[in-house]
């Protein structure tokens, strides 16, 4: 081993006159050279050096957007960073997890920082995930060879949704015990399988701790598992694809960045600066705690999911009971779930984008959408509800 | 440490490793025209350097701070009331009890004393129990062998198990810290 890495002594090392040595022109490996050279050997990791100079960014006015599938990828590994943290003082069960939390957040050194970057992380990654999905829409960057990227982009929006979804009831606490219940309450409304998926995801007919320890192994294994996978394959596509140019953009003489170093280098800027925003997020607005979740006290006024589910929340409070005979709830379900499967299967549907054209109808349609999203979200914040007459 | 040349600019041995060109040090001449370009290219590893190291003393303190538990105040516990009575003490018995937040073991020998010691095995902390059939305390573990004065008798304790202080007050087993 040490022969290995010790250096030989220098050529002329004549102690009195070192200043007098002559540079020589080739320089003997350094430690550090050596030890890379040591580790190639039986790691072999300079046969990613290849594909590292293959990658190319191709830099044109669109090329912003690019930076965005980066920085999912660099929240996601911070949530599950500082997720492992919580887990060393986080207790999965409804006599404990409250008081664990609250523990963390006034006893633990630093507890407030670790939780607060988790919660503000998770909203974080969940709004950069649904600005990399809307920009990679309207860029049509999901067409051929592209689809499958796309899929897999879909499927992990529905499973960092449902990271949101699972972790925001572990605290354990009021807001997150109503918010699960009417969750889990909606897919009840489906005919035929509709109460059997209720069942199964609150481990019986109401949320209690069984939901908590559910959620708990669905929020730590099931989903993050799940996320590494799609991520990789994801990651992989592109990397096998390239990053896709936006139709009508000249192909020709389209200059590029060299992926390694120049461009990652980019991205690291980008994640520092995610990361200063998180940290301040989090020392100037710490996440809340609230109260301790009690199944009989009477839901408190202005109870709403995570930001992001406001808009189907808020669609449900304005569907009637009715619509054409069929219950109002179940038209918004179908609803959302149809919108959900357009989406994943965009790719097929945008013919003319397959084609290499412009498909300004998906365009308008995905602007449609986001309106949608926007003015129900907005709708679910500032109406308050009115008294009955 | 390193030869300072004529206008203080000069580099430490060593560090002429990646400059291409020819160094000045080497006919004793400063090389004027090499040196700035070569000492913005150390400030800017320096700088980098130092800030990368900063990030991760930033990164790392806290997650650290995170890590190492709170001390949570124990109540110190020097005396308590055992919950059977003495009735439920056989001769040639023993049962556990609390003792604060650890466990104590009371053991009523054949000729009807009653004994109290520190139920915890001086050899790896596991829980000792009172054999009947051998008349003595034994801990399972690693087959650690004590007397009824809780002196290690045989098998791998190191030390006699604690002994506490035993009072019958009625009906009552109080069990103290010798003081």
């Amino acid at each position: 081993m040490s022969s290995h890495l010790t250096s030989p002594p220098p050529p002329v090392a004549a102690p009195g006159a070192p200043e007098r040595t002559p540079p020589p022109t080739a320089q003997p490996p350094g430690r550090l050279d050596r030890l890379a050279a040591w580790l190639d050997d039986r790691l072999g990791f300079s046969a990613l050096a290849p594909l590292a100079r293959k990658k190319k960014v191709p830099i044109h006015r669109h090329s912003v957007w690019y930076y965005l599938g980066g920085m999912v990828a660099f929240l996601f590994l911070l949530q599950v960073a500082t997720g492992i943290l919580l887990l060393f003082y986080y207790r999965p069960s409804a006599e404990e997890a409250y008081q664990s939390v609250q523990f963390l957040m006034s006893e633990v050194k630093f507890g407030w920082l670790i939780r607060s970057i988790h919660a503000w992380g998770a909203n974080l990654m969940v709004f950069t995930l649904l600005v990399h999905l809307f920009s990679t829409l309207v860029l049509k960057a999901y067409r051929r060879p592209r689809e499958l990227t796309w899929m897999t982009g879909v499927a992990l929006m529905v499973v960092v949704l449902g990271l949101g979804f699972t972790g925001y009831l572990l605290p354990w606490n009021e807001v997150a015990l109503f918010a699960t219940r009417v969750g889990t309450e909606v897919p009840t409304v489906l005919p035929v399988i509709g109460p059997f998926i209720g069942r199964v995801l609150r481990g019986g007919v109401d949320v209690t701790g069984a939901t908590l320890t559910r959620f708990y192994a669905l929020h730590i294994s099931v989903l993050p598992a799940a996320a590494a996978l799609l991520i990789g394959v994801h990651v992989l596509l592109v990397q096998r694809h390239g990053m896709s140019v936006p139709i009508g953009i000249p192909q020709a003489n389209l200059r590029e960045l060299p992926f390694f170093p120049n461009f990652l280098l980019r991205d690291l800027i980008g994640w520092l600066v995610a990361l200063a925003i998180l940290a301040s997020m989090a020392a100037f607005f710490p996440a809340h705690l609230g109260v301790k979740a009690d199944a009989f006290a009477p839901a408190p006024a202005g109870i709403r999911p995570e930001w992001y589910f406001v808009f189907m929340f808020q669609t449900l409070k304005y569907l009637p009971a009715h619509i054409l005979g069929i219950e109002g709830e179940l038209v918004g379900v179908l609803g959302f779930g149809l919108a959900a499967v357009v989406l994943l299967f965009l790719p097929f549907l945008d013919r003319r984008a397959a084609r290499e054209e412009r498909s300004p109808g998906w365009t308008a349609a995905a602007l449609l959408a986001l309106v949608y999203v926007v003015v129900f979200t907005v709708l679910g914040y500032v109406v308050v509800d009115a008294p009955i007459q | 440490m390193s030869a300072p040349g004529k206008d203080g600019n000069h580099r430490a041995l060593g560090e002429c490793r990646d400059c291409p060109k020819p160094c000045g040090e080497a006919d004793g001449q400063p090389a004027l025209a090499v040196t700035p370009a070569v000492s913005r290219r150390r400030f800017v590893d320096w700088i980098l350097g130092v800030s990368g190291a900063g990030f991760m003393a930033a990164v790392l303190y806290p997650v650290v701070r995170f890590l190492v538990p709170p001390t949570i105040a124990e109540a110190a516990v020097n005396s308590v009331v055992v919950p059977f009575r003495p009735a439920d003490m056989p001769p040639n018995s023993g049962r556990t009890f609390k003792f604060g937040s650890q466990p104590g073991l009371l053991v009523r020998t054949r000729s009807g004393e009653l004994r109290a010691f520190s139920g915890r095995c001086t050899h790896l902390d596991c829980t000792v129990q009172y054999r009947d059939d051998l008349e003595h305390i034994w801990c399972a573990c690693h087959n650690g062998h004590y007397d009824l004065n809780g002196m290690n008798i045989s098998g791998p304790p190191p030390t006699p198990l604690p002994i506490y202080t035993v009072n019958e007050r009625g009906d009552q087993i109080v069990v103290s810290r010798n003081a």
